[in-house]
């Protein structure tokens, strides 16, 4: 009897069998490489590196490989990799004025300093299923220009703000606090915040964003500028007491212009948003920096009224492997609260029931 | 007798590192010496998802010790899915002895209950905990239920179980019934039944809540009294049944009911599976 509703050790190791069986599929055809998922599903690796808070592009093809291409499942594969690894310290801020730009371009300036480039996008492919793809066949290399690697970049941001029309770039150095070491607390400083946006589902602030877009906190956004691309990471260990470059990773960043009216003590200005994502992930970045700003809104007296804005209810929400998490535990046993549950409304049920049977006859006298 | 293991080398002891086990045990410390206080840990992602327990497993794993025996159920019973996958999952990290056995246990991990065999000094039951805030539903804002806990201001949560008596005649709260701890905070004793908060009440075992993906840990020190919210004319009471187990007869524990075929017959049998075997 029991076997009916209580899982037990075999039954787990069965279905542990049958997850590992359904992940390989039909034995006929290759299996996939991490290679190849690095290869040729890169921007899926992005998201989960991203998401996952861990830069490492074979962990990340693994995590997908195992999950069978379910993102969530991968970030969190990844993330609960990550949690077991020793911390050395924190990096020096990445430069990404020196990055080695694939890609950057400005939606607020025609040409900027060191051009638009616009690099692998798929913004302006016509969205028709190309069917060549789904035949194997050579396919040819697109010709690229040489990078020019010692050129910097300045950014779209910094030459508004020399101007006064943009607010200065945010000084703080102090260390920020590291949410995956120390809960969330509130109010949150905005290091905290953009950390949380950082690791926080891509749709979940896309859709954000996009109401902010629709009025619901809107914050006038212009793209000042987005770049993707490679940059050098520093660390300085402690034992050496200089700066060292221990890698180079790719990541997208967008500087997002946003109008505002001015208050009592500022004139009209413009201000910032940022977003910042491992990898070529534009839409994520892009979404990021909206929430960023329309978490200001209190900061900049523009209040707080809605869910872009609400700094609780977007920062307790954002985080996929949470939400994944206490949204499915609902298929694991409740029957203890269930019980509970029947046994008080059938108790209510009587109740009433016994109420209607002492009113019924009066009812009747009534009428 | 407990069930020997072996631990896995690839593990640090119980999984977490040390740093992280000290700093979940200073939580701990901090806790049992406010009750029903809900202290902020740094919570770690674990290996199981959040909502499957991932504050219990790491009050666990930051308390087990290699000559404890542990003990993990959910609904009650120690075969269920998840408290078999939890157990296994300290049988391979931390090679500890396990046991189904309530009195065998030095730690019983748990979800949504309370044992029935009555629990004795020196050993621990650690909660899993969904949602330690017991004022939650009532005010979504931490920012506003943290002022509440510290100003002792209650008032809402009296007027909540006042309107559930004015609308059903009764207080329909049935699970994650509200308490509070030594006259003092107001604490959510996870969502157990009602029918298991007398058992909080003066335990001369020690209680530790474990929230993961809130981050919070929360406790009941031994022969502290715990006391479930009520009214003088509206007396705090447990659920009970008309039937009685189909397995072992028991009037006194909870019961789960069973649809056994396809006309809705039902069958009645302890939720506590462990208490059941013993009375059969």
């Amino acid at each position: 009897m029991y076997v009916a509703v209580k899982g037990g050790e075999a039954a787990i190791a069965h279905s542990l069998d049958l997850i590992a069986d359904r992940r390989r599929g039909d034995r006929g055809l290759d299996e996939l490489t991490l290679e190849q998922i690095d290869q040729q599903l890169g921007l899926a690796v992005d998201r989960v590196m991203t998401e996952g808070s861990c830069y490492d592009r074979t962990l990340a093809a693994l995590a997908i490989k195992q999950a069978r291409g379910d993102l969530i499942e991968a970030i969190f594969l990844l993330r609960a990799y990550r949690t077991t690894l020793p911390r050395f310290g924190d990096s020096v801020p990445l430069d990404t004025a020196h990055m080695v730009p694939e890609r950057r371009i400005s939606a607020a300036f025609k040409d900027v300093p060191g051009g638009q480039v616009l690099g692998p996008t798929y913004d302006y492919t016509h969205r028709l299923l190309d069917f060549s793809l789904a035949a194997a066949g050579e396919r040819p290399t697109a010709p690229t220009a040489p990078a020019d690697t010692a050129q910097a970049l300045p950014h779209v941001g910094d030459i508004l703000a020399r101007e006064g029309l943009l607010e200065p770039a945010p000084a703080n150095d102090a260390p920020p606090q590291d949410l995956t070491r120390e809960p969330l607390s509130f109010p949150a400083d905005r290091p905290l915040r953009l950390q949380n946006l950082a690791r926080g589902d891509e749709g979940f602030l896309l859709a954000l964003g996009y109401s902010t877009q629709r009025g619901y906190g809107n914050n006038h956004p212009f793209v000042g500028e987005i770049r993707y691309g490679r940059v050098a990471v520093g660390f300085v260990p402690e034992e050496l007491g200089f700066e060292i470059e221990i890698a180079e990773i790719e990541v997208t960043e967008c500087d997002m212009v946003n109008q505002f009216a001015g208050s009592a003590e500022v004139p009209p200005q413009f201000t910032r948003g940022y977003g910042l994502a491992f990898g070529h992930a534009e839409r994520k970045a892009i979404a990021m920096a909206l929430v960023d700003r329309a978490l200001r809104g209190a900061e900049l007296s523009e209040g707080a009224d809605s869910p872009a804005q609400d700094e609780e209810f977007v920062l307790a929400h954002s985080d996929n492997v949470e939400a994944s998490g206490f949204v499915q535990h609902l298929k694991l046993p409740h029957y203890v609260d269930f019980q509970s549950e029947l046994v008080v409304v059938r108790a209510l049920r009587a109740e009433v029931e016994k109420r209607r049977a002492e009113t019924a006859p009066l009812t009747q006298a009534a009428e | 007798m407990p069930d020997t293991h072996t631990q896995d080398p690839a593990y640090n002891y119980a999984y977490l590192d040390e740093q992280t086990k000290r700093m979940i045990r200073r939580a701990i410390l901090k806790a049992v010496a406010v009750p029903g206080y809900q202290v902020p840990f740094g919570g770690r992602e674990m290996p199981l998802p959040y909502g499957w327990g991932t504050g219990g497993i790491q009050v666990t794993a930051a308390i087990i010790g290699q000559a404890d025996t542990l003990k993990v159920i959910d609904q009650g019973a120690d075969d269920t899915t998840n408290a078999v996958s939890i157990r296994r999952f300290f049988a391979r990290v931390a090679g500890v002895a396990t046991t189904t056995a309530t009195p065998e246990a030095t730690i019983i991990q748990t979800r949504h209950r309370v044992p029935e065999t009555p629990l004795m000094d020196g050993q621990i039951l650690v909660f899993q905990v969904p949602i330690p805030e017991p004022l939650r539903m009532l005010e979504p804002r931490e920012t506003e239920t943290r002022t509440l806990h510290a100003l002792q201001e209650y008032g809402v949560m009296q007027v909540s179980l006042y309107e559930s008596i004015a609308r059903h005649g009764r207080i329909s709260k049935s699970y994650n019934y509200p308490v509070q701890v030594n006259g003092r905070y107001i604490m959510s004793p996870s969502p157990i039944p009602k029918f298991d908060n007398p058992k909080l009440d003066r335990s001369p075992a020690l209680q530790l809540y474990g929230a993961g993906r809130e981050k919070r840990i929360y406790a009941v020190p031994p022969y502290t009294p715990v006391k479930s919210l009520d009214f003088d004319d509206h007396p705090f009471e447990i659920e009970s049944w008309s039937e009685c187990c189909a397995l072992c007869g028991s009037r006194e524990s909870f019961l789960d009911e069973m649809i056994v075929d396809d006309q809705g017959k039902r069958l009645f049998v302890c939720s506590d599976t462990d208490y059941c075997e013993g009375r059969r």
